[in-house]
């Protein structure tokens, strides 16, 4: 009749499972797919992450070096973050803040690579290696 | 006597999810129940049209909250036979050890939601105190709490060192001791027991006849899981599965809290033989699916059955899902006659009804 009461006598005694939320926070774990960041400055806008996106958040408009991210269409599952060829994505451990309005994250990179990647097809440039970057930064796109 | 229709759900306090049960009820006893489902259907099916094959992974960890990781460990094995690639064997283990995990989160959120649906919230705050832990050593491996996106096509996308493993060791040893201390108040308690013995019987006939799968199933004495059918690495593993022959509520509470135990063992065993090597098989970028083929795994809730068919696109041109709790209502059809009203959502939960899963 009286099985719990043996747990409710311990959970009395042992230490508690909650915690006291925004006050006392958890350090998060290592490997976590948290916050997706791109390093603009190492982008070479080939957008290979935007066609491989599950949730289509992506947006990379080569002409202009933009980078549009759609934060709440993204489900955070790191498929851009492991075929980036210039490494210049990564995610955070720590999980995106509530915001009390929708927003696009737009970034504006330089110029960094020649023409000779525009009219690649996005696919096949996932099976070469990580392109080297040898122009210097502030090159003009030629057209 | 005069017949009263009620309505149960598709809002109710113990349903996690909407499916509406038309009940004619005769004083308190219940005559018949018909079901009405399409409350959160999504169409995640005619996503197959738009996306590739690469990405219907993400799309299909989506059709079940509680056991994404089965339902693209499913996917990923229907694609790779397709594909004539294999995963490597360290792969196969990764897999079924985290198949095993969400397993173990599954059942635990079910024995709580359970113990909610008789009104023992203390017990339902344990189990749910239990799974948390289990979140974390999926958060800690994975990436994720829930939707882990682990599966590609060909492999898996972490690996787990031999520190992290004799970390997850020791979490599962706290799990399982604090699951056994739940064993007495779960399986013996007088009143946890006057709520579910004899409610909602299914003969071990009208569980074979009416197609019912898994726990509700074996619940009825019929030993089937599709684990035996030695998909990925279960025939290494020496998997048996748990049978009990009551046909009860209590029965099939009972199956599933043995289950929590035996996927315990089941980890500790796959990390015991896991072999070192690759965990990803490189697929070329210009293969693709072609063909047609059918692919079942079990889920918490019983067998999952997915149909592939392809023509060398990079979409497919048909997925067809079949999950467990779309076999598991004509059942509870049958269970709910001559039940009192009080114990229709004691019977109901004991299906453990995914309706996300059976609606898409």
């Amino acid at each position: 009749m009286f099985k719990m009461t043996s747990n409710i006598m311990r959970n009395l005694v042992v230490k508690k499972s909650t915690r006291r939320y925004p006050v006392e926070v958890r350090e998060p774990f290592d490997k976590v797919r948290g916050e997706l960041v791109n390093d603009i400055d190492r982008c070479i806008f080939c957008g290979t992450c935007a066609v491989k996106c599950p949730s289509q958040c992506i947006e990379v408009d080569k002409q202009a070096y933009k980078w549009n991210y759609d934060p709440f269409a993204c489900v955070y599952c790191g498929v851009c973050v492991d075929i980036c060829p210039a490494k210049s994505l990564y995610q955070k451990t720590q999980y995106r803040k509530p915001v009390g309005e929708r927003l696009t994250i737009s970034m504006q990179g330089k110029p960094r690579k020649k023409a000779k990647i525009k009219d690649k097809d996005p696919d096949q440039e996932t099976e070469k290696e990580p392109r080297e970057e040898k122009e210097t930064p502030g090159d003009p796109p030629a057209t | 006597m005069r017949k009263t229709v009620i309505p149960f759900g598709p809002q109710h306090p113990v349903l996690p999810e909407p499916i509406h049960l038309k009940l004619t009820v005769e004083d308190e006893r219940i005559v018949e129940a018909v079901p009405a489902l399409g409350y959160v259907h999504r169409g995640l099916e005619r996503l197959v049209d738009v996306r590739d094959f690469h990405q219907m992974i993400q799309v299909v960890e989506r059709v079940c909250g509680i056991c994404s990781m089965i339902h693209a460990h499913c996917y990923c094995m229907g694609i790779e036979e397709l594909m004539a690639v294999e995963a490597p064997p360290r792969a196969q283990f990764l897999r079924v050890i985290w198949s095993e995990v969400h397993r173990i989160q599954s059942h635990l959120l079910w024995l709580g939601l359970f113990a909610d649906s008789f009104g023992f919230e203390s017990l339902f705050m344990q189990f749910w105190r239990i799974r948390e832990r289990i979140m974390d050593i999926s958060e800690t491996t994975t990436g994720n709490r829930v939707i882990v996106s682990v599966n590609v096509i060909g492999g898996v996308r972490r690996d787990l060192d031999a520190e992290q493993l004799r970390w997850l060791l020791t979490q599962l040893d706290w799990v399982e001791e604090e699951v056994r201390r739940l064993e007495a108040t779960m399986l013996e308690d007088y009143t946890v027991k006057r709520r579910t013995v004899g409610k909602g019987v299914l003969t071990r006939e009208q569980a074979y006849e009416l197609g019912a799968v898994g726990p509700t199933a074996r619940g009825s004495g019929v030993s089937q899981d599709a684990r035996q059918t030695r998909y990925a690495v279960y025939g290494e593993l020496h998997f048996e599965p748990v049978v009990e022959t009551d046909g009860d509520c209590y029965a099939r509470s009972k199956v599933r809290f043995r289950e929590t135990l035996a996927s315990i063992e089941l980890i500790r065993r796959a990390i015991q033989r896991m072999p070192a090597g690759e965990v990803r098989t490189k697929i070329k970028g210009k293969d693709n699916p072609r063909g047609e083929t059918v692919c079942r795994v079990e889920q918490p809730r019983g067998e999952l059955l997915y149909y592939f068919k392809g023509s060398g696109e990079k979409t497919l041109d048909r997925v067809r899902i079949r999950t467990p709790t779309f076999a598991n209502i004509p059942p509870l059809l049958v269970m709910l006659p001559g039940m009192y009203l009080s114990d229709v959502p004691v019977v109901t939960l004991s299906i453990d009804p995914c309706i996300s899963c059976t609606e898409r």
